[in-house]
């Protein structure tokens, strides 16, 4: 048997590099593990609510509160209530006093006596950071204080913000305030702490009407994402270009 | 260009270079671009852990029920099941080691946040069995007469 150095050295080269080969390279990926691989973060936080179904009771209110260590009677929230209340001449009557904390015990909106026999419809509306793809309040931060992680919450950065109040003021939904102890600015941040952790945010838990369920939109087995995807959702000022990801069942062309 | 001319260059120049030499030790070392885009990822990496890490306060039922089993169990079989535990009785952190006694509410107007008639046709608050807060139960608490872990039951 001949072997000239050239064959010798082409096969040493082929066995070697076979050699070298993981044995992982030959595992078939299941649809989701390829999906993962290719596209790296695998959750991507929504929220969904329902305003069917809120009672305005504001237990999300008193919960947010106090979960995220919010002044309890500072008059900022992270998220808040709003009662709307359509009467038959066309007129809309608004309020969410103290952000719905204390909910709505009673029909008078800012003092002013209804008669039921005029009202059209009633019903709230649960307001919480949209968290959105295009964020204004990230763009104007001048110091990067403010940013969106990889699935898709826009955080604060308390060490770095320099309280100077631009993002307050590009927010088109109003979600951020200028947290009174914190000296900073502050908003909803869908609980980031919790579902990190795999628990529910804390407005979501205290909900008794499942108005308020968290959804992830990149796991499509997910039954809240499944409703976004398939049912007649809203989103609010859908003409600002933020793309937010707060959907809403039943809402009020009324709901600003 | 005359040497009168160039000095305050080099002041300005020896600013720029002390901002830079500053900046290398207040900046944190991961501080900088994360993910795809510079607009909304520009950001200190570590701050994402600290916010990862701040302290849970509200437990669940399913912390309640270790000790709590018999209350749980009669709230889970009633109409009042969606509640959770710490809607009235406060949040469970620390409890019962740090804090023993948890501010439990058992005010009217927490009862009232549902039950409270407003008088409305239609919307969420006409889906609950609600009373005339200006005539039913003489303002007393609620609690008094009925048992709310389970409220078709009256208390003994």
């Amino acid at each position: 048997m001949t072997c000239s150095r050239r064959d010798f050295l082409k096969g040493v080269m082929d066995r070697a590099l076979v050699a070298t080969l993981p044995v992982s390279a030959f595992v078939l990926l299941s649809n989701d593990e390829a999906r993962a691989a290719v596209e790296g973060s695998k959750v991507r936080w929504a929220f969904l609510v329902d305003t069917r179904t809120c009672t305005g009771c504001g237990l999300c209110v008193t919960a947010c509160k106090t979960e995220n260590e919010i002044p309890f009677d500072a008059p900022v929230t992270r998220t808040w209530v709003e009662r709307y209340v359509l009467t038959k001449d066309g007129e809309t009557h608004i309020d969410s006093p103290l952000g719905g904390r204390d909910g709505f015990i009673d029909d008078k909106i800012r003092d002013e006596e209804i008669d039921p026999e005029d009202i059209a419809k009633a019903f709230f509306v649960p307001k919480l950071c949209n968290q959105c793809d295009n964020p204004a309040c990230v763009q104007v931060c001048p110091v990067g204080a403010t940013y969106q992680t990889d699935d898709g919450v826009v955080l604060i950065d308390r060490d770095w913000c320099i309280g100077c109040g631009y993002c307050i003021m590009a927010c088109p939904y109003g979600v951020r305030f200028f947290h009174p102890e914190e000296r900073v600015a502050d908003k909803c941040n869908f609980c980031y702490h919790r579902i990190s952790n795999g628990m529910q945010p804390a407005c979501v838990e205290s909900c008794a009407f499942g108005a308020r369920q968290l959804a992830n939109l990149e796991d499509p087995d997910d039954p809240v994402t499944r409703i976004i995807m398939t049912e007649r959702v809203a989103v609010l000022k859908d003409e600002y270009g933020t793309n937010p990801n707060v959907f809403y069942l039943g809402l009020d062309a009324s709901v600003r | 260009m005359k040497w009168h001319v160039l000095r305050p260059l080099w002041v300005a120049i020896g600013i720029v270079a002390s901002i830079l030499i500053a900046r290398m030790f207040f900046v944190p070392d991961d501080f900088g671009v994360h993910g795809e885009s510079f607009t909304y990822g520009y950001y200190r990496l570590s701050n994402v852990q600290e916010w990862r890490d701040f302290p849970i306060k509200y437990q669940g039922r399913e912390y309640c029920i270790e000790c709590h089993e018999e209350n749980v169990q009669a709230l889970n079989s009633s109409p009042h099941v969606n509640i959770e535990c710490e809607n009235c009785h406060g949040p469970g952190a620390g409890h019962p080691d740090d804090v023993e006694h948890l501010p439990l509410n058992t005010s009217r107007e927490l009862c009232l946040r549902c039950h409270a008639d407003l008088d409305y046709p239609n919307g969420g608050r006409t889906l609950v069995p609600s009373i005339d807060n200006r005539r039913h139960g003489r303002r007393r608490d609620c609690v008094q007469c009925h048992y709310p872990h389970d409220p078709r039951e009256d208390v003994e």
